[in-house]
């Protein structure tokens, strides 16, 4: 764990308590056996506002207390743990960054404290297909009157069935997979034109299906500078990987610290299955991972406070490596667990299913792996 | 002023002390020579090395962190930062080394007497005095405990009877810490920690020859050898808790340290990328052209990161105590596996070039692969092998308990 001050020591103690008494696992069960429209509880949601968690990345002038990445990555850790469905990754983390790295004064004014209070529910819609891929961008912005107009279509958007706000990334000039010509767009998800489809995936999250049928915006919906929002578009996306990359390390911790406690309880052979070295050095071979892969999670978070010029590698070091972590110790979980571990009343089935979407979010293990050679020039 | 700003001003003044001295002591002809310390031939034995390690010997930075009472440094770890940027600022290194003062010297420091700190620390701390591990038994390497060197009390001395194997430059050492048993009835309070004299009548000493072609480790043997009741460290029957802590400071030296044995194996300094477009070639957009490569490539230098990012992390969590705690079987077990994955790396990319053994044809870096790659294989079985790590993280990081 890396060196905390003493308001990230309390931000961690009272999300560490809050979660524990307000959003254990059973809650997110509830949530998907009440066959929950919008993916999260809206009360905690509410709650998660009102203990400033929204506001974590918002500068107090907006009225967020700005405590940074490590911080909001520490709530997201404890969230993790609980598989805690809530917007803190669409709107806290991903929508929030873009607004701050590519917003102008009335622009933030306008969305940021609403973000902070937990009122706006807001999104970045991105991919277009299966594979996360924001250099294939075909969703089309053409120039309309003093405004754009947007035709097209996005997938797997976060909380994009209940957002209120989604920042699209749209193409302006180019073709898909050309360089350049990405802009962002601040759009209304209540817009004519826009219509949504929510998916029923494996995690029990709220992802939707997104179609943008002649929407028009006016000039002022333009995020950062028209025609070359890529470099915002990559650098919201690292802030996001980075920031996912902790809840993902907190399922892990989890899954292992689960798993770890029935290795200590379970007896077989007339002894606890935790005693057979078999089953101890694959606890051990998970604790170095997770050890390395808290590394690289902490470093990359550090690196987006101080503004390092290495974040886009560390986020994708991080992504990869946590991603790679997650798989190894939800499967292990279910493994470890034998049958039981095979039942929906059981928890592993729950890390397991959650893992597989983080993967597909902001690009998985081999995204990753093949653009940290690709920044470092091979 | 402030207390903080009191500590940097305070650093300032050492770093102009430190930058002053090192300038007027540190010999051009060593720059950049570094891990030039204990070769095939032997500690380097030119003029000015000897002098070099004088000097450094008496002004006890060579052990900076050791007490000044014994001959040390006496630094703080910040201040030990600072004499390190300074030294690399001019190409200097540290000419004091070896098992003396990354393994023994500690150990000595946390459980030998005020006599034997005395008697041994100094010269650890000039680098006169040469020290090596009479650890491992032909029939106990991995069951360290299970050892049988015999040592036996004769009233004013002990007598010692036995063999040990894998003692890492036995052939030059001056000293041995060894593991010796005092009582056949116990296991692992059975042992004692005594400290033998190389020269003693009855130690013979014979190179190791290893698939490298070096020969770093010996076998020593023990006949009716003599040693004073002085040299025995600690209490009676007690020196297995003192072998344990020595092997967490030799863990740590092992894995921890950036360069430290575990990733410092396979030659070639230039990183993997460099090394796998000289030899495989470039294709599209400046990638290696071998794709399957170079994904494997990155791989390794994710691995590589994400290791090098948990030694800042856990020196950062450390706050300056530089103790050795349980973490260390996790960088030993991480360093030493991604260090043989790198040597395997490097001489799948250099090809048929990376088989060579000697003489012509073939390039010093890629020599020192093909030796690095054979001698690397060592860092997963010495000092405690993967396997016992992993029993070591299972049973004291984890809690799980012992087999029935």
């Amino acid at each position: 764990m890396a060196v905390l001050n003493e308001e990230q020591t309390m931000i961690r103690d009272g999300a560490k308590s809050w979660v524990q008494e307000k959003s254990p696992v059973t809650a997110f069960r509830k949530l998907r056996d009440s066959g929950n429209a919008d993916g999260f509880d809206r009360a905690a949601w509410k709650e998660m506002a009102e203990m400033g968690w929204a506001g974590i990345l918002i500068p107090e002038e907006f009225g967020g207390t700005g405590l940074g990445y490590l911080t909001l990555g520490l709530v997201l850790e404890e969230t993790g743990r609980t598989l805690t469905a809530s917007p803190l990754i669409s709107t806290a983390l991903t929508a929030t960054t873009a607004l701050l790295l590519g917003g102008n004064d009335a622009q933030k004014k306008k969305y940021l404290p609403q973000i902070a209070e937990g009122k706006l529910i807001a999104t970045l819609a991105v991919d277009e297909g299966a594979h996360h891929a924001p250099e294939k961008i075909a969703l089309k912005a053409e120039k309309s009157g003093s405004g754009y107009k947007l035709n097209g279509k996005k997938s797997f958007v976060l909380d994009g069935g209940t957002a209120d706000l989604v920042i699209v990334a749209a193409r302006t000039s180019g073709k898909p997979g050309a360089k350049g010509g990405i802009t962002l767009f601040l759009v209304d998800a209540k817009a004519s034109g826009v219509s949504r489809e929510k998916l029923k995936t494996v995690d029990s999250r709220g992802v939707a299906n997104l179609t943008f049928a002649n929407v028009e915006v006016g000039g002022d919906a333009v995020l950062g500078a028209a025609d070359q929002g890529d470099g915002l578009l990559e650098s919201t996306l690292d802030r996001a990987r980075a920031g996912l990359a902790a809840e993902m390390l907190g399922q892990a911790m989890q899954s292992f610290d689960v798993t770890l406690d029935y290795l200590k309880t379970r007896v077989q052979f007339g002894q606890v299955i935790g005693t057979f070295q078999a089953l101890q050095h694959r606890a051990a071979k998970m604790f170095t991972d997770l050890e390395l892969a808290r590394s690289c999670v902490e470093g990359a978070l550090q690196a987006i406070d101080r503004d390092a010029n290495d974040v886009a590698q560390l986020a994708s070091l991080a992504k990869a490596k946590v991603g790679d972590l997650v798989h190894l110790v939800s499967n292990e979980m279910v493994q470890m667990h034998g049958g039981i571990g095979m039942t929906d009343a059981h928890d592993a089935g729950l890390y397991l299913k959650r893992a597989r979407a983080q993967e597909a979010t902001f690009g998985g293990s081999s995204y990753h792996r093949d653009r940290y050679a690709t920044l470092l020039g091979y | 002023m402030s207390a903080a700003e009191k500590i940097d001003t305070d650093l300032e003044v050492f770093r102009a002390e430190a930058r002053e001295w090192l300038e007027k002591n540190f010999p051009p002809s060593l720059k950049g020579r570094s891990g030039m310390m204990m070769g095939e031939d032997g500690p380097d034995a030119s003029a000015d090395f000897g002098k070099w390690k004088k000097t450094m010997g008496e002004k006890g930075w060579g052990t900076p962190t050791y007490p000044k009472q014994y001959g040390g440094g006496g630094l703080s770890q910040p201040q030990v930062r600072v004499l390190q940027q300074e030294m690399n600022r001019i190409g200097a290194w540290n000419p004091i080394g070896g098992m003396g003062v990354m393994m023994f010297g500690p150990t000595l420091l946390e459980y030998g007497s005020e006599e034997q700190k005395k008697k041994h620390v100094p010269g650890i701390v000039k680098g006169e005095v040469w020290w090596c591990q009479g650890y491992s038994e032909p029939g106990a390497g991995s069951d360290l405990a299970s050892l049988r060197t015999q040592c036996v009390d004769k009233g004013d001395h002990y007598l010692v009877n036995g063999q040990k194997i894998w003692t890492s430059g036995a052939q030059f050492a001056d000293m041995c810490f060894c593991l010796v048993r005092t009582d056949n009835t116990k296991k692992h309070e059975g042992i004692s920690f005594l400290l033998i004299d190389m020269k003693s009548p009855g130690i013979e000493v014979r190179p190791i020859k290893l698939i490298s072609g070096n020969s770093p480790f010996c076998e020593t043997f023990f006949t009716d050898v003599k040693v004073p009741k002085e040299n025995l460290m600690g209490p009676l029957n007690g020196g297995w808790t003192i072998g344990k802590r020595l092997l967490q400071f030799e863990r740590a030296g092992l894995g921890g340290a950036p360069g430290g044995g575990g990733l410092n194996r396979g030659g070639e300094t230039r990183s993997l990328d460099q090394v796998a477009k000289h030899y495989v070639g470039t294709g599209e957009k400046g990638r290696i052209a071998d794709s399957d490569l170079r994904a494997r490539v990155a791989n390794h230098m994710m691995d590589m990161r994400a290791f090098m990012l948990t030694v800042q992390r856990s020196m950062a969590e450390a706050k300056g105590n530089s103790s050795p705690s349980f973490t260390t079987s996790i960088m030993k077990n991480a360093g030493s596996r991604i260090g043989q994955e790198r040597a395997e790396l490097l001489l799948e990319i250099m090809g048929s070039q990376g088989l060579g053994w000697e003489g012509e044809g073939f390039t010093r870096d890629e020599l020192d692969t093909i030796r690095g790659w054979l001698g690397g294989k060592a860092t997963t079985i010495y000092g405690g092998s993967a396997e016992i790590q992993n029993n070591i993280i299972s049973k004291r990081v984890l809690g799980l308990l012992d087999h029935q």
